[in-house]
């Protein structure tokens, strides 16, 4: 880009050269006006952010065992990695549209078979190497690759074919779906030079930090990258990501000023943690939540009544009150909330009602027998708790619940998808089509309610090809519906997402796509 | 051959031979461990013949004995494997992180061991009166707390309200000495505190011992200063029993640190250790299992030398 018009631009900006007079130069150096537009638009939202420093994050979820293969990326301080180093082809902006990185422009065919991603020009890798379509086409294909053990081979399952056209990327599905460019801002698809296919650990991408220093376990270190493409990103010259599993010690890292920004505060902190000084706790909605989830097709709970009678025995309002210290909205037994594009926010709340779940455990016929209710500390943050809540919230409706406590080691691989009754949560997906592919289509790995609805099925499967909003809306409440009154989850309650800020931090946006602004903080932030 | 050289190198065998024990224990443990180690690196996706495949790639058909001898002919030549989860040598990332622990227990030795003795003998001198009283009191209350709370105490009062130092321990190459030091400064404290009371009790009550001897007796009635009493004729004979536990506490400081590596995201082996527990990796928790054995019973070793060679009853055996 000319430098004289970046220069001119700046200059706009600051109100020193005239809005008029700016796009006049910009015409008579052959720059059309909408780019014109453009570039004076990124010029004014750059102008507030400061430039330089190191901004610091303390982040729980760092393992010696780390990698910086976008692929293996499965904790925190990865994904907090793979947000530096890395660029998509599009991401999730923070009001649940699509945003261009990579890819400057996105089409598809009108069945939603063909998907076609121009990419941008004049981007570069950190290593020097032109940003290409055959770039992205391979690393689509490592990710594809078994061998790879991507996070994101189940997004690719449903890839058909792919090719590259020029610099335009073209993929088609197997089955159509409407939701792919959502698909493809998944974290792990950072764009490799040839798809990281020679050392898919380099930590070399076209993001807007360079890797500096490689401990895992310890700490990663980060260097502003001179020639990334986005000059409204990126603004401090180097992100130090701390790995600091301890609670405590997070927090006390915040509060001492060694780091600026720390993810995941407890609930049960935060309130004294925002009191101290120079420190806030911002919060926002996403779509995780916890659950209790019962296996549809394994007695009892295969009896729908008893379903029913457990979803309206427990008290949602004071698990959130309890256990997310208010830091998180009630549940409504499917695993949508407003995070989500294309929310129905018109279903009836379900209630705590122990006279109706009375009413349907006597209708179930169960034997009055204990109903074993399978928890482990790590099931979610606060489940022993949130199960011994829901025991007494039950029993109010003379409904036996027994709490069989198991160990975390091996809960994962033994309990849950295993056990009948349990307590888990989901991080929940970008779109209401992942959440519902991944865990309620009856043949889906991780269906851990074994919920096998052929309409549901169906229903999924035509939302997925609609093109028209308005028409998927409709379907996906009509699956919301049957979840809610036939499924196997019981969903009390969605968990915020809880970080803590030190008041150096300026450009805070609220973003619920994920933790520390979907990772996007150490881009979009710059230090007072 | 004199009867010390004698001594000395039948202790030193015995440590060795216990090594050996070690490491069959070690392995033996780590054998018996629920579930295969293939079965564990494929998770629950692993077919029948993937699981086969790996098992045959690790070796894992070989019988236990003769896995047993390769891995310790290995390990004696400083091959320790390579680690499950990541593919890296052990010995080398094992060494970095050995390097930062030893560097931090090297600190807080420097500072606990003269402080502890030094302790110890002024709560002798003044036994039973005020300063043997405050200097117990502290030590034992130190020792009392769990180090995590210690850890987090030190770490309010000292990172948080006064700043004075860094609240995390992260340490690397390009650090000036300085700048590490500054850095380890809470875990110092914290590690200093925890270690203290143990010896400084010992060299109290060694010494306390040694006063009511005859010969103490007879060197206070020669009209000694009690400080000169301690420093010439007490101190010397209570080394062994000091020695022993000053050891134990090194010991303590290289295997031990676990909770406030922690604390204070300190890169150290017990950290390595853990990540690397938490996802089966055994070949590194042998290695890590191997190496703290070692150290263990090296510096036990050593306590016993030192111990042999200041005692005169050991040192001319009837």
């Amino acid at each position: 880009m000319n430098d004289e018009l970046k220069y001119l631009a700046g200059r706009a900006a600051q109100g020193r050269v005239s809005r008029r007079a700016f796009m006049g130069r910009a015409a008579a150096l052959g720059i059309s006006a909408g780019m014109a537009g453009n570039m004076l638009a990124s010029a004014v939202s750059a102008q507030g952010a400061v430039k330089g420093g190191t901004l610091r994050i303390g982040s729980v979820g760092g393992e010696s065992t780390n990698s910086l293969d976008p692929a293996l990326a499965a904790s925190q301080v990865p994904y907090h990695n793979l947000h530096q180093f890395g660029e998509t082809l599009v991401e999730v902006k923070a009001d649940g549209s699509i945003g261009y990185r990579l890819a400057e422009s996105v089409e598809s065919t009108p069945d939603a078979k063909t998907w076609m991603f121009k990419m941008r020009s004049g981007v570069e890798f950190h290593n020097g190497k032109n940003v290409t379509a055959e770039d992205a086409m391979r690393t689509m294909e490592r990710h594809s690759n078994d061998d790879a053990q991507s996070g994101a081979l189940g997004i690719m399952r449903g890839i058909e074919s792919m090719k590259v056209d020029g610099d335009v990327f073209s993929v088609t599905l197997s089955t159509p779906n409407a939701d792919l460019p959502y698909l493809l801002a998944d974290y792990h698809l950072q764009i490799q030079p040839d798809g990281g296919f020679d050392d898919p650990g380099a930590g070399i991408g076209a993001g807007a930090y360079m890797l500096e220093a490689n401990e895992p376990g310890a700490r990663h270190l980060w260097k502003k990258n001179p020639n990334y493409w986005d000059d409204t990103r990126g603004h401090v010259d180097e992100v130090e990501i701390l790995v600091i599993n301890d609670a405590t010690a997070r927090m006390a890292a915040l509060q001492s000023g060694q780091v600026h920004i720390v993810n995941r505060v407890d609930p049960k902190v935060a309130q004294l943690l925002g009191r101290s000084p120079g420190v806030q706790v911002v919060n926002v909605g996403g779509p995780g939540h916890y659950v209790f989830i019962m296996h549809c097709d394994t007695e009892p709970f295969a009896n729908n009544d008893l379903r029913m009678a457990l979803k309206l025995a427990i008290n949602r309002q004071e698990m959130v009150d309890k256990i997310l210290n208010g830091y998180g909205t009630v549940g409504n037994d499917f695993p949508i909330n407003a995070a989500y594009p294309l929310f129905d926010d018109s279903i009836p709340q379900r209630e705590y009602d122990p006279a109706a779940a009375a009413e349907y455990y006597k209708k179930s016929g169960h034997d009055g027998s204990p109903i074993v209710l399978r928890v482990a500390d790590g099931a979610f943050p606060g489940a022993v708790e949130a199960a011994q809540l829901y025991q007494q919230s039950a029993a109010a409706a003379g409904i036996p619940l027994e709490i069989k406590r198991e160990p975390n080691d091996g809960y994962w691989s033994d309990v849950w998808n295993v056990q009948p009754f349990c307590a888990s949560y989901w991080g929940g997906r970008p779109v209401q089509d992942q959440m519902y592919s991944t865990a309620y289509l009856s043949t889906a790995d991780w269906n851990d309610t074994r919920f096998n609805n052929p309409h549901f099925d169906e229903l999924l499967l035509s939302a997925r090809a609609e093109l028209d909003l308005g028409k998927r809306k409709g379907i996906y409440s009509e699956m919301a519906h049957i979840m809610r009154d036939e499924g196997g989850l019981i969903c009390p309650m969605f968990n915020d997402y809880v970080d803590g800020l030190s008041d150096k931090v300026q450009g805070w946006e609220k973003d619920g796509t994920g933790e520390l602004m979907g990772g996007r903080a150490s881009q979009v932030c710059w230090l007072a | 051959m004199h009867p010390i050289v004698k001594l000395l190198s039948q202790r030193i065998a015995l440590g060795l031979l216990l090594i050996l024990a070690t490491s069959a224990l070690i392995f033996a443990g780590t054998q018996i461990l629920p579930g295969d180690v293939a079965q564990s690196i494929l998770g629950q996706s692993a077919t029948p013949e993937a699981l086969a495949n790996l098992r045959e790639e690790l070796g894992l058909n070989e019988p236990a004995l003769s896995r047993y001898v390769d891995w310790l002919l290995g390990a004696l030549q400083g091959d320790l494997g390579t680690a499950l989860t990541n593919g890296k040598d052990i010995a080398s990332s094992m060494a970095g992180r050995l390097g930062n622990t030893l560097f931090l227990a090297f600190w807080a030795a420097i500072i606990a061991v003269p402080l502890a003795l030094i302790l110890g003998l002024v709560a002798a001198r003044y036994a039973g009166r005020w300063p043997d009283k405050l200097i117990s009191g502290v030590t034992l209350a130190t020792i009392s707390l769990p180090e995590f709370v210690v850890g987090y105490i030190v770490m309010y009062i000292l990172a948080v309200n006064y700043r004075l130092f860094p609240s995390t321990s992260v340490i690397y190459d390009s650090m000036t000495l300085w700048e590490k030091l500054n850095a380890i400064a809470l875990p110092v404290i914290v590690l200093v505190l925890v270690v203290l009371a143990h010896m400084m009790r010992m060299t109290r009550a060694a010494i306390l011992n040694v006063m009511q001897s005859p010969y103490v007796e007879t060197a206070e009635l020669k009209g000694l200063r009690p400080a000169t009493i301690i420093s010439r004729h007490a101190f010397p004979n209570a080394i062994a029993p000091v020695v022993n536990v000053v050891m134990l506490n090194l010991a303590y400081l290289v295997v031990g640190v676990v909770v406030v590596e922690v604390v204070f995201v300190y890169p150290g082996i017990g950290q390595y250790l853990v990540d690397h527990v938490s996802k089966r990796d055994v070949p590194v928790v042998q290695a890590c299992g191997l190496v703290f054995a070692a150290v263990y019973i090296g510096l036990n070793i050593l306590a016993d030398v030192v111990a042999i060679l200041t005692n005169p009853r050991l040192r001319h055996p009837k």
